[in-house]
This record gives structure tokens, C-alpha cells and sequence, in this order.
């Protein structure tokens, strides 16, 4: 049943990627200041848009899973974290990249999207444990839902209150007063986001439909009376 | 309210005949303040070490009272009689997060002061730092009411409180440091940035405090 359109989409997803990265490489013009080593922009920066919005969305499904009592929402916000988290670890990795190129240290406190950006992983990071020290798994999904909401909601008060602390050191993209980006950057930086959300998404919907087959799989063992092989996950939510 | 004012009276009331939280947390605090003395070999604080290793100290020495909150409740039965009960759960979480704020104003009166004679010069940062600390107990007591009911029906109890609680709070020290830092300067208490950051304390305490209110009723319900 989450199997439904993934092909389209995962070639959808493929199609975008492969257009995005050629823009990167032969469309976007070399940054004046940085060089070649900012091209590592296009990929950091949607990552991390990504897999923020994916921590909120992971809280929108809890919502809903609260609101309906339906443990196919917490699934969804499950998989959403989970794949967010993912995401973090790369967005972690690209960043110190490419602070490492452009500033010379791996990481740099007086940044504030970086120090937020870790704050919020580390949160998220504790969702696995918290997750997994509570065994009924009825009690385990709403608590996880509240986790998640409560979450979702620190993600903006938490970069709020860092940048406030904070000096101005990283590259302020957007909005900034002498104009931003150039609009052959823009443009590609707008495919890489769509790319990487695409990628998200059809990640998301893999993970599910993984997740819904071997649930199945299970049942029919169970109605066979054959024992299942191996242990399943204590954290994972079952999908229907 | 009624509810309110009967499930804090019993809370108080239980933490005065068994004195289960707040001596260890001040004994807590006070050893940790001998501890930073030698750490950092130092016999006299301002500015920013001095906002860090109060709020530090207060912040760990919390979360041993946050740990135990909810210990009562779910050994007693506690849980089962409000579930029973006629009332709003609110007034639980209400109870508690009072509960937890009357637990840290006693901490501080204690700690604060031991603070002051082990490190400061003056006591004239004292007063405004109050403020600060009256609206960082708040949103510690409703973020720590939160996670503390759920670890409470854990199996790692008293893993994860800390675990969750302290990236979740970091907002709330980053503001309190923040206002703290000019008081406690060497050179008397400035107010840099003050009225910001009290704003940002104030910020935290809503947003905590009505989604302590929106989802509280979930974690009782069984």
C-alpha cells in the first residue's frame, strides 16, 4: 500500500539529482571568494533546510497521531525523524567540510546556524533511547508523539535564542542587504533543494514500505505459526 | 484549583516529612561549587565563569529534583487516583511544575548564597538576578514536569531525564548565562541586553508552558 508511486518517484528523485548536480558543476558560476570549494553549498544547505523541515513535519505527524489515536501517524513521524537525523549526520559532515575549506577549522562556536543546528541534532539524537526505555508500545508512540511535538517546537526558539548569543560570522545567503544571490546560483541552489527534498521524500516512503512488508510478513508468519527469524526492532513503530 | 492547591499542599507537604529532593540538591550544589573551586583554581569569580558555573550547578542539582518528581506517583499509585479523580489532569502538570518551582527557589535561596560567599566580591548582583531566576525556574519546571512524568514510566529512568532535558533546556541557559554574565561582572552589575533576555526566558516559559497544557492529558491516559 506505500509501495503506490514510489517508482515515478524514485525516478522523479534520480532525474532531479542528476539535473542539479550538473548545474552545480557546469551551470553555477565559481564563487569569486571561495572558489570551487563552495560548490559543497548547494548540498549542505538543502540538506540541513531538509532535514529541518523534516524534524517539524516528524512533529505535525505526532500531532495528528495524537488527535486520531492512528498509530499509522506515528509511523510516519518515526520515519520522518528517523530520516531527518540522517540527514543531520551529513549536514554535520558537509558543514565541517566546508568550514574547514573556507574558515580553516572544523567547527567554529561563534556561528549560531551550526551551534543550533548541533543543539537540535543532539536532541533528536536522544529520541532513539527515549524511545526504546519505554516498552509498551501503545505508550511508547504517544510519548514519542509528545517528544516530537515538543521538539518540533524548540527547532525555531532554539535558533532564535543561539543567534541572538552569537556574532556574525557564517554567510547570511538570504536577505541579506547588498542582495543575496546571483540568479544563475539561485537557480541551481533552488533545483538542489527541490532535488534533496525529493530525496527525502522518497526515502521516507521507502523506509515505510520496507517497514509495512515485513510487518506483513510477520502476520503471516504468526498465522502460519512459524516463529519469525531473528528479533524485530523495540523501537521501530509496526506498520500495517 | 482546588485540585491544583491539594496535589501541591500533599507534594510539599511529603517533600517536608521525607525530605526525599532538597537537601541532596543543595548538598549537591554546595559540593559542586567546592569542586569548581578546585577545577578551575580559582577562589574568586565574574562575568561569564561566574554565569556558567552558577547556572551550571543549579541546572544539574535541578535535575536530581527533576528525577525524583514523579517517584512518588508512580510507586504510590498516584497515577491511578487522578486518573479516578473528577478533575482536569491539567492540574497535575500545574501542580507539579509549581511544585518544582517552590523545590528550586529554596535550592537557590540556599545555593545562590553559598555562591556568593565562596566566589563574589559584592552582593549587588543579587536582587536583579533574581528576576533572571524566577523565569528560568519557570521553564525548567515545565520542560522537567514534561520529560519527568514520561521517563517516569521508563525503563531508564533516571537516564533520561538528563539525556532529553538538558539539549532541551539549552535555549534557556543560553538566555539566563546571557543575563546573568553582565550582573555578575567584576566591575559592579551591568544590564547589558537584560530586558532581551528576560523577553527570551519569558518566551521559553509560554511556549513550555502551553505545550505542557496541550499534552499533558496524553501521558496519563493508559
Amino acid at each position: 500500500m506505500y509501495g503506490k508511486g514510489l517508482r515515478p518517484l524514485s525516478i522523479a528523485t534520480v532525474a532531479m539529482l542528476t539535473l542539479s548536480l550538473s548545474l552545480v558543476f557546469f551551470y553555477a558560476p565559481l564563487d569569486a571568494d571561495q572558489g570551487f570549494i563552495q560548490k559543497i553549498f548547494y548540498i549542505h544547505v538543502p540538506l540541513a533546510i531538509t532535514a529541518l523541515i523534516g524534524f517539524v513535519v516528524g512533529g505535525v505527524f505526532a500531532i495528528l497521531h495524537l488527535r486520531s489515536g492512528d498509530s499509522r501517524w506515528d509511523a510516519y513521524s518515526y520515519v520522518s525523524i528517523h530520516m531527518s537525523v540522517i540527514f543531520g549526520v551529513a549536514v554535520l559532515i558537509t558543514g565541517g567540510i566546508w568550514a574547514k575549506a573556507s574558515w580553516g577549522h572544523w567547527w567554529v562556536w561563534d556561528e549560531p546556524t551550526l551551534v543550533s543546528f548541533l543543539i537540535v541534532f543532539l536532541l533528536y539524537a536522544t529520541y532513539y533511547p527515549f524511545r526504546y526505555a519505554i516498552e509498551d508500545r501503545d505508550r511508547q508512540a504517544r510519548y514519542a508523539s509528545v517528544f516530537a511535538i515538543a521538539a518540533g517546537a524548540f527547532v525555531p526558539l532554539n535558533f532564535m535564542a543561539v543567534r541572538m548569543a552569537e556574532s556574525l560570522v557564517h554567510p547570511r545567503t538570504f536577505g541579506t542587504a547588498n542582495g543575496g544571490l546571483p540568479g544563475e546560483m539561485m537557480l541551481t541552489f533552488l533545483c538542489c533543494l527541490t532535488a534533496i527534498a525529493l530525496l527525502w521524500v522518497t526515502l521516507v516512503k521507502f523506509e515505510l514500505t520496507a517497514k509495512s512488508a515485513s510487518g506483513q510478513v510477520k502476520r503471516l508468519r504468526r498465522a502460519l505459526d512459524a516463529p519469525a527469524p531473528g528479533a524485530s526492532s523495540r523501537i521501530a513503530p509496526e506498520v500495517s | 484549583m482546588n485540585a491544583f492547591a491539594a496535589i501541591l499542599g500533599k507534594d510539599l507537604r511529603a517533600e517536608l516529612r521525607t525530605l526525599q529532593s532538597l537537601p541532596a540538591m543543595t548538598l549537591f550544589a554546595v559540593t559542586t561549587f567546592v569542586i569548581f573551586r578546585f577545577g578551575l583554581d580559582r577562589t574568586s569569580l565574574s562575568g561569564s565563569l561566574a554565569s556558567g558555573v552558577l547556572w551550571t550547578t543549579l541546572l544539574f542539582a535541578a535535575v536530581l529534583g527533576i528525577n525524583r518528581l514523579f517517584v512518588a506517583e508512580r510507586e504510590e499509585g498516584g497515577f491511578d487516583a487522578i486518573r479516578l479523580a473528577p478533575i482536569d489532569r491539567t492540574a497535575l502538570f500545574a501542580a507539579k511544575a509549581a511544585a518544582l518551582v517552590v523545590y528550586l527557589l529554596v535550592l537557590e535561596a540556599i545555593a545562590v548564597v553559598a555562591f556568593a560567599f565562596f566566589f563574589l566580591d559584592s552582593a549587588a548582583a543579587l536582587p536583579p538576578l533574581l528576576a533572571v531566576m524566577l523565569l528560568a525556574d519557570l521553564g525548567l519546571a515545565f520542560a522537567g514536569t514534561l520529560i519527568s512524568s514520561m521517563a517516569v514510566n521508563s525503563r531508564a529512568r533516571d537516564l533520561l531525564v538528563p539525556l532529553v532535558l538538558l539539549p532541551l533546556v539549552v535555549p534557556l541557559m543560553i538566555a539566563a548565562t546571557g543575563a546573568s554574565e553582565p550582573l555578575l561582572a567584576a566591575g559592579g552589575p551591568g544590564y547589558e541586553r537584560f530586558g532581551t533576555w528576560l523577553a527570551v526566558l519569558a518566551l521559553y516559559d509560554l511556549i513550555f508552558g502551553l505545550l505542557g497544557y496541550a499534552v499533558f492529558d496524553f501521558l496519563l491516559e493508559d
